[in-house]
């Protein structure tokens, strides 16, 4: 679109409209007027302000995530702007050329949305339902525990360990959500059970 | 990290060796800066790559990738030779003094007790001499041969100057610039702080790179105090936290150990975890050991652990080898050991060693379940992407399933940064179509297990049909009453047994913290090191108090560090025997004669006397260890042994290959490559636009950074025709990639033992899916082998061979 062009119809459109307004009784002419109405309004008015921590490396900096929408009072919150936290000791409101993408992050394209399954040797992922997903996956974990768990070993010890199926845990999930997994997990007796600390 | 990251302002000299901070961490690295403009610390750089960081340092000391023990030992040599050593310390502070049994003995590379044929050792020599009284003989003098420091002084003899630049290719000029001014900081008023990342764990002696720099620190007074420490910059934003809690095959969380079969009760377990003081009067903190094992038990099973059944030790699975780790489940997996498979959050088509070898493994799999808000590349391993996923489709039997998961900016709970500081967030945006959070995802799978369990029955039913779940709706615990869990609460109430009116515990509370834990069955606590984290104060993690009292760099009352919110670790030895602080202008905690005080909370009992308990609480010693016993594999003290692929033959003893006490599988050693085929020094590195396999996913990062390529320099570009921008294909003994060449002055050729020694780079950031360009891992060339205590892939040293190429891959 041609700047110049698009500015001066819109001036010639809204200039007498606004004549005599508050503003204009201010002092300001028409042009100005129009041209005050022609800004964008602070593209942070009236959102949401949250709290949390760049999903990326340990540094933990402290961000504030801005949405559309609230949360917490149970309405659909879409985040439109992130910046780092002022206020927190460590970054003190800076951000990285990774942590001043994470909105990209939060709307990739490729961002997963529903479930999907795979059927084997198919060449494409096919929409499944959540109870389908869960149900299918305890039924193959219970059958594979019921019949490969080891009670005792050859020595005769009680072992109780189910080593044909393993779990890698992440390492951006919360604390919250490593304790839930490590008690699902753990209680089933696997021990081929690992992290992301390595790598 | 032994302290944190607004502490790095507080030191005198920064050592960045293993590690990029200003590209890795950028906005931790900025309290670098601070120390650099503020108190006019020094900046250190020793890194094969001329980084970012290395651009702003005051020396850049070049090193060949896989020889930071020669260089660290060459310090060490450097500063006992040079009388370069805070005595104070060392004597009262460390195990130096202690003598060593006499059977303990070093020649050749190889420790006493070496057995070729199982590539480990009989430890039972590496240890101290044990008096009548039962405890650890001492020489006060350090005159006796045999204690721990004339063993070490012999041992580091032979890493002189000349050694250094022999192996590591760094100038002898330039290491002796660097070891002067490190040697400076063995000044009682002066301090260092090590800040070390993959760089240093990403080999297949990682961990003795980083014991070896402890070892520096220790000598030269470093650890405990304002400005100084260990530094790990940890990687992921929850790593620090996800090892805390022990998810991992050998762990419980607060660092406890899994039983293994030769342990096969609870007294059994706890014959080998009393940890009884090995000096008089010593803390031994370990002691409690029964305390947190119990009370987490207690945390798991509830009333189906009793005194009766040993707390439900049968429900823990027992270990039979050292660990189930990624590389041994990918061997079981390549054997077709392993059926069913969960990767939560985690990509390791890109992110392990010899991507062949994981793709054959991943296609045995009968099934694979995917948590991730994003689509990665293990999601779609048996997709077929051209030269960038060459699979044959149809052929691959696995049944895989996807599930979305919420991101950090839709989930509410708590992320332990790299300086232990659990800092809680909250939710604010709205998930994406029907992207559910982990905690439900894992609730569902648990309490859908637990049914068929109910309905069906099964094999030992009894772990899972009594797991604790006492959340308001089961199907979806909230992470408040999670975090509760970890903090822990009193099962029943306790009372005083002098006087049973005066109530200790009242049944219900939330622990304090693991100061009160008990060993009766009363508490119940799922990670005694989180212990304090939410207790009846509320949810400290939510703490946003950023006042810093005489800008100590403390910030104590901001969130909650592990353990006890204590910023600094062994921050007692801060102070000298007497309980002065070594700099009094950097104070962190003092002794007034009948307490410690100070800006953080005290690394001792407070009531502790300063001349009687050693600052090392969680030894039996007392003291930090120089000689590590038998906690280390391939030996008490590091030794330089080559990467597994190198460009020398180990110049102590050529007949060793790599390290020799590392596991590696058979088919492994049959694909390792040698230089004569492979002659280039190969390492990987982040790029400071990206985020692992991340970012790749985002539109401003992906045009940043938006394709694939390998650095050299502009010598080998002219050596082998190599045009900048040009393709060219990099192999390796395991696979092959195509990539445009970077040529930079930023990597030299070096010269070790005699020979020149080209370095290829290669960033890890590209794959099949996302925003970017298509492209290539080193994980495509990487040997399948970890450190030997750790089992951290060997990514940073191995060997490739490089050609110009006419055109880029097919997709």
């Amino acid at each position: 679109m041609n700047m110049e062009l698009s500015r001066r119809r819109f001036m010639i459109g809204a200039g007498a409209g606004l004549a005599g307004t508050t503003i204009g009784a201010l002092g300001f002419g028409d042009v100005e007027t129009a041209y005050a109405a022609a800004i964008q309004p602070f593209k942070l008015l009236g959102t949401t302000e949250t709290r949390n921590t760049c999903t990326y490396c340990a540094v933990g900096c402290g961000i504030i995530m801005y949405s559309k929408g609230n949360l917490a009072k149970g309405e659909q919150a879409d985040i439109i702007h992130i910046e780092g936290d002022v206020d927190h000791p460590t970054n003190r409101g800076t951000l990285c050329p990774k942590g001043a993408a994470l909105l990209d992050f939060i709307h990739a394209e490729t961002r997963l949305k529903y479930p999907m399954a795979r059927k084997p040797g198919s060449d494409k992922f096919e929409r499944v339902t959540w109870d389908y997903a869960l149900d299918r996956i305890t039924r193959l974990m219970k059958d594979d525990r019921d019949q490969n768990f080891i009670a005792k070993n050859a020595a005769g010890v009680t072992v109780n360990r189910w080593l044909s199926t393993g779990f890698l845990a992440a390492s951006a999930t919360t604390n919250e959500t490593a304790w839930a997994t490590y008690k699902v997990v753990r209680s089933a007796g696997m021990l081929v059970f690992d992290n992301q600390a390595r790598v | 990290m032994t302290n944190s990251w607004t502490d790095i302002q507080n030191t005198d000299l920064v050592v960045i060796m293993g590690g990029n901070a200003a590209e890795a961490h950028p906005c931790g690295f900025k309290w670098v800066t601070e120390a650099k403009a503020n108190r006019g610390a020094r900046l250190i750089v020793v890194d094969p790559r001329f980084t970012r960081s290395a651009s702003v340092a005051d020396v850049y000391a070049p090193i060949r990738q896989g020889t930071d023990i020669a260089f660290l030992n060459g310090l060490i040599n450097y500063c006992i030779q040079n009388d370069k050593v805070q005595w104070e310390y060392t004597k009262a502070y460390t195990n130096a003094t202690y003598l060593v049994k006499d059977g303990f003995g070093y020649q050749d590379g190889l420790f006493t007790g070496y057995d070729e044929s199982k590539r480990d050792y009989d430890r039972s020599t590496w240890d101290y001499q044990i008096g009548d009284d039962g405890f650890i003989v001492v020489d006060e003098t350090l005159t006796n041969p045999r204690c721990v420091w004339n063993l070490l002084k012999q041992h580091v003899s032979i890493y002189t100057p000349e050694f250094v630049e022999r192996v590591c290719g760094t100038p002898k000029n330039k290491f002796l610039q660097v070891a002067k001014m490190i040697a400076e900081t063995s000044a009682k008023d002066k301090f260092m702080t090590s800040m070390y990342a993959l760089g240093w764990t990403q080999h297949s002696k990682g961990s003795q790179n980083i014991r070896n720099m402890a070892m520096l620190q220790l000598i030269l007074g470093n650890i405990g105090v304002r400005g100084g420490g260990m530094n790990a910059l940890r990687g992921h934003s929850n790593i620090q936290g996800l090892t805390d809690l022990g998810l991992m095959s050998h762990l419980l969380p607060g660092y406890l150990d899994i039983p293994t079969d030769g342990a096969p009760d609870l007294d059994n377990y706890m014959s080998t975890h009393l940890f009884k003081p090995l000096r008089p009067n010593q803390t031994s903190y370990w002691q409690n050991y029964r305390k947190f094992f119990v009370s987490f038990q207690k945390a798991m099973w509830g009333a189906a652990a009793t005194k009766d059944n040993d707390w439900a030790y049968d429900y823990l699975p027992k270990l039979d080898v050292d660990s189930y780790d990624i590389l041994r489940a990918f061997e079981l997996m390549h054997q077709g050991k392993i059926n069913g498979y969960f990767c939560q959050g985690f990509n390791p088509l890109l992110a392990f060693p010899n991507r062949r070898k994981l793709t054959t493994a991943l296609s045995k799999l009968k099934w694979l379940v995917i948590m991730d808000p994003l689509d990665t590349e293990t999601a779609r391993f048996w997709e077929n992407h051209g030269e960038y996923n060459d699979v044959d489709t149809t052929n691959i039997r696995t049944e895989v399933f996807q599930l979305p998961s919420t991101c950090f900016a839709e989930d509410t709970g708590s992320l332990t940064n790299s300086a232990r500081w659990l800092q809680w967030h909250w939710a604010g945006g709205t998930p994406p179509g029907e992207a559910k959070s982990d905690v439900w995802i894992m609730a569902q799978l648990g309490q859908r297990l637990k049914a068929l369990y109910q309905k069906e029955g099964g094999t030992f039913p009894d772990p899972i049909v009594n797991l604790t779940w006492n959340y308001k709706d089961p199907g979806d615990p909230t992470p408040e009453e999670l975090a509760k869990e970890l903090n822990g609460s009193v099962l029943e109430t306790v009372t005083d047994p002098a006087d049973s009116t005066k109530v200790l515990l009242e049944k219900g509370k939330q622990l304090g913290s693991f100061a009160v834990l008990r060993d009766d069955g009363t508490t119940a606590c799922g990670s005694w090191i989180y212990s304090g984290c939410f207790n009846e104060a509320g949810n400290n993690m939510a703490r946003r108090d950023n006042t810093d009292p005489d800008n100590a760099g403390v910030f104590g009352k901001w969130a909650w560090s592990w353990p006890l919110n204590r910023r600094i670790l062994y921050n007692r030895a801060s102070a000298d025997v007497s309980g002065k602080p070594w700099d009094p202008s950097r104070k962190l905690l003092e002794w007034n004669g009948t307490a410690w005080s100070g800006y953080d909370v005290p690394d001792i009992a407070p009531n502790a006397k300063p001349s009687v308990v050693s600052p090392f609480i969680m030894t039996a010693e007392g003291t930090a260890r120089l000689f590590a016993r038998t906690l280390m594999k391939e030996g008490p003290f590091p030794v330089h042994y080559e990467p597994f692929e190198s460009p020398i033959a180990n110049p102590i003893n050529p007949k060793i290959r790599g390290n020799p006490a590392a596991r590696v599988f058979k088919d492994d050693m049959e694909q390792f490559g040698d230089a004569k085929e492979f002659p280039y020094a190969a390492t990987s590195y982040r790029l400071t636009e990206h985020f692992h396999y991340w970012t790749k996913h985002c539109k401003i990062n992906a045009s940043l950074q938006p394709e694939f390529f390998v650095e050299i320099g502009e010598e080998l570009a002219k050596e082998k025709g190599i045009t900048p921008g040009g393709w060219v294909r990099v192999w390796s003994k395991r696979g092959s990639v195509k990539a445009k060449a970077v040529v930079t002055k930023r990597i030299r050729p070096l010269i070790c033992d005699g020979k020149t020694v080209h370095v290829v780079g290669i960033p890890l950031h590209w794959g099949f899916m996302g925003e970017a360009r298509k492209g290539f891992g080193p994980n495509s060339l990487t040997p399948f082998v970890g450190d030997a205590n750790a089992e951290t892939p060997e990514f940073k040293a191995f060997l490739v061979n490089i050609e110009s190429i006419a055109s880029g891959p097919v997709a």
